[in-house]
């Protein structure tokens, strides 16, 4: 009898905190339903009163409204959409590249003052990127970098998270791995290339999504390095959008760019999903 | 096959001149490695290095772009301290926000992620917490400024009114009390990030056997479980977490604009990044704008190390 009792309470416990987890997960998802919900909603229903949480009879009239009535207004809505994937990717691309193969020097060729590379590397990770803008502003400006895809895309590049995220990863290789390349023949390129980037999947995966999302929401950087309407990236033309004149003729435009904004970092999420799991067991600070 | 007859023959060549110059096949070595790392290192140098030591000089001068620096000693330090009231209430403002929102949502982050590891669907319910975190503050002003609107329509205030709670809408991103707590009630919501996925991935990788040992040992509930084998197996994933955290804790700056507008009410939701930005880009008053930044560095650099010696795995 008494068995039983415990039994029952243990599994009662349990569907409490089913229960509890999930109510939080409403609780927490609750924004976004609403978000996605409000960029389907037609006009009338954008100022209704009382406001209605969900959409009633879901139109993609915003999503016209969007590219189209930005249209008139100086540059069009789908520049600010390249601009943002144009940045990230390269971003993601040059950064995936320099990270790695710093990395994997830092890792496994250890040249003289490796150590003190990495020590730099490490304290890097302890201060707001924003503290270094303005320098970095002057020396992008001197440089005349000033409103070009590169004053956005080389500052993102060397960035310590990474080459730490890279470097923890290709420590847990073994030597022996790459020593069994050398016999073989292979260059030091190509074991790179061919051999350690081939094992670590998951953890240049987990920087490609890391970086992307990252640098897609960045706001503070196209608020600074950029000064032309046409060079903006999509979270400041949305600022912009929200900011401006008219704001309640354009909110269901507004409504439609937010839930833009927002879905690739999601969708990219839930591709890599798996493969983040696995590298960020590596990611711990070990002093 | 014609790459394996091609691997043969530099191999023996290799062999050759490994035993003949053993001392600059090292060298060899290390230059490649300075190869490889040079891109790295130029960009890391150019835009990490040099600008934090730029920031460190610069602050020491009166410095507005159009004429050259001008050393001016520690008056931008003194003026910032003594007679820069806003920049009092900036401070003020994010050390409030970090001693809340930062041991709140590191804690948070992982409780959620212990509670999460126990559960069935646990990519399911770790999307769902970390979606969030991934999601524009920016771009989801626009759902906050609904949910906090100051008058009836707002979401909040509606569902208060309709409640009895309130009998008169709360103008929540308006009003000075308000401000800081919407803003951090917001970023909490946001703060399941790069931690939380970190401390889940640290408390999969806690062996099993571990807690068959420590039964064994006489640990019975779940909390001796989690404080004696749990935490200190997790020493470097708490550690990356709480650096991440307090980072990200001093930074805070766009969800305040995004929020409160910039310059918010009354200054309610200044934070120091906010002065900060004031300063270098809109007022372009760069030596004084330094001195900020390197205020900032050296506080979240200290606290990186005070935590770094706290959590540091030396002692296992």
């Amino acid at each position: 009898m008494t068995f039983n009792y415990a039994k029952f309470a243990a599994r009662f416990n349990r569907g409490l905190l089913y229960a509890f987890m999930i109510a939080l997960v409403g609780f927490t998802a609750m924004p976004i339903i609403y978000m996605v919900s409000t960029a389907f909603k037609p006009l009338d229903e954008l100022f209704l009163y009382p406001p209605r949480f969900f959409v009633q009879k879901p139109t993609l009239r915003s999503f016209f409204d969007l590219l189209t009535a930005t249209d008139s207004s100086i540059v069009p809505f789908s520049r600010y959409i390249f601009n943002s994937v144009f940045i990230s990717v390269a971003i993601v691309a040059l950064s995936l590249f320099v990270c790695s193969l710093g990395a994997y020097v830092l890792s496994k060729f250890k040249p003289p003052g490796a150590g003190f590379i990495f020590a730099v590397i490490l304290s890097a990770l302890m201060f707001a990127p924003q503290v270094t803008q303005i320098p970095t502003y002057l020396i992008v400006s001197k440089l005349g970098l000033v409103n070009t895809y590169w004053a956005l895309i080389l500052p993102k590049v060397a960035v310590a998270f990474n080459i730490f995220l890279m470097k923890q990863f290709f420590d847990q290789i073994p030597d022996a791995l790459i020593e069994a390349a050398h016999i073989d023949g292979a260059s030091e390129w190509k074991i790179f290339w061919r051999v350690i980037m081939a094992v670590s999947k998951p953890a240049w995966a987990t920087l490609i999504i890391f970086t992307f999302i990252g640098n897609w929401n960045d706001y503070f950087s196209a608020l600074v390095f950029t000064t032309s309407e046409s060079m903006k990236t999509l979270p400041l033309a949305i600022q912009t959008l929200a900011g401006g004149p008219g704001v309640v003729a354009r909110s269901g435009a507004l409504a439609a760019g937010t839930f833009l904004v927002t879905l690739p970092p999601i969708l990219i999420f839930l591709l890599f999903q798996k493969l983040i799991m696995n590298t960020m067991v590596h990611s711990g600070i070990k002093s | 096959m014609q790459s394996s007859v091609e691997v043969n023959s530099p191999l023996q060549l290799k062999s050759q001149k490994v035993s003949r110059f053993k001392l600059s096949q090292a060298g060899k070595k290390a230059a490649l490695g300075y190869l490889f790392l040079s891109p790295f290192l130029i960009l890391f140098i150019v835009f990490t290095v040099v600008p934090v030591v730029q920031s460190i000089y610069l602050s020491f001068t009166y410095y507005n772009m159009l004429q050259p620096a001008k050393w001016i000693g520690l008056s931008n330090y003194s003026v910032l301290f003594l007679e820069d009231d806003i920049f009092i209430k900036s401070l003020k403002n994010t050390f409030i926000f970090a001693v809340i929102a930062g041991p709140l949502s590191y804690c948070l982050s992982f409780l959620l992620a212990w509670v999460i590891n126990t559960l069935r669907a646990k990519m399911l319910f770790s999307l769902a917490f970390y979606v969030p975190s991934i999601t524009s503050g920016i771009a989801l002003s626009v759902v906050w400024l609904y949910i906090f609107s100051g008058d009836r329509y707002g979401l909040l205030n509606n569902w208060m009114l309709s409640w009895g709670m309130i009998s008169e809408p709360i103008l929540w991103t308006t009003d000075p009390d308000t401000i800081m707590p919407v803003i951090i009630i917001v970023s909490l919501w946001m703060s399941m990030g790069t931690g939380f996925l970190v401390f889940l991935a640290g408390l999969q990788n806690v062996s099993p056997e571990l807690y068959e040992a420590g039964s064994i040992d006489g640990i019975s509930s779940r909390f001796q479980e989690l404080w004696f084998i749990t935490l200190p197996m997790m020493k470097p994933q708490l550690l990356f977490g709480a650096v991440n955290s307090i980072v990200a804790a001093f930074g805070v700056f766009d969800i305040a604009v995004a929020i409160a507008g910039m310059p918010s009410p009354n200054y309610a939701g200044h934070t120091i990044i906010s002065h900060l930005f004031d300063y270098a880009f809109i007022r372009f008053e760069l030596g004084y704008a330094s001195s900020i930044a390197v205020f900032l560095f050296f506080v979240t650099f200290g606290l990186g190390r005070i935590v770094m010696k706290l959590l540091s795995s030396k002692d296992q």
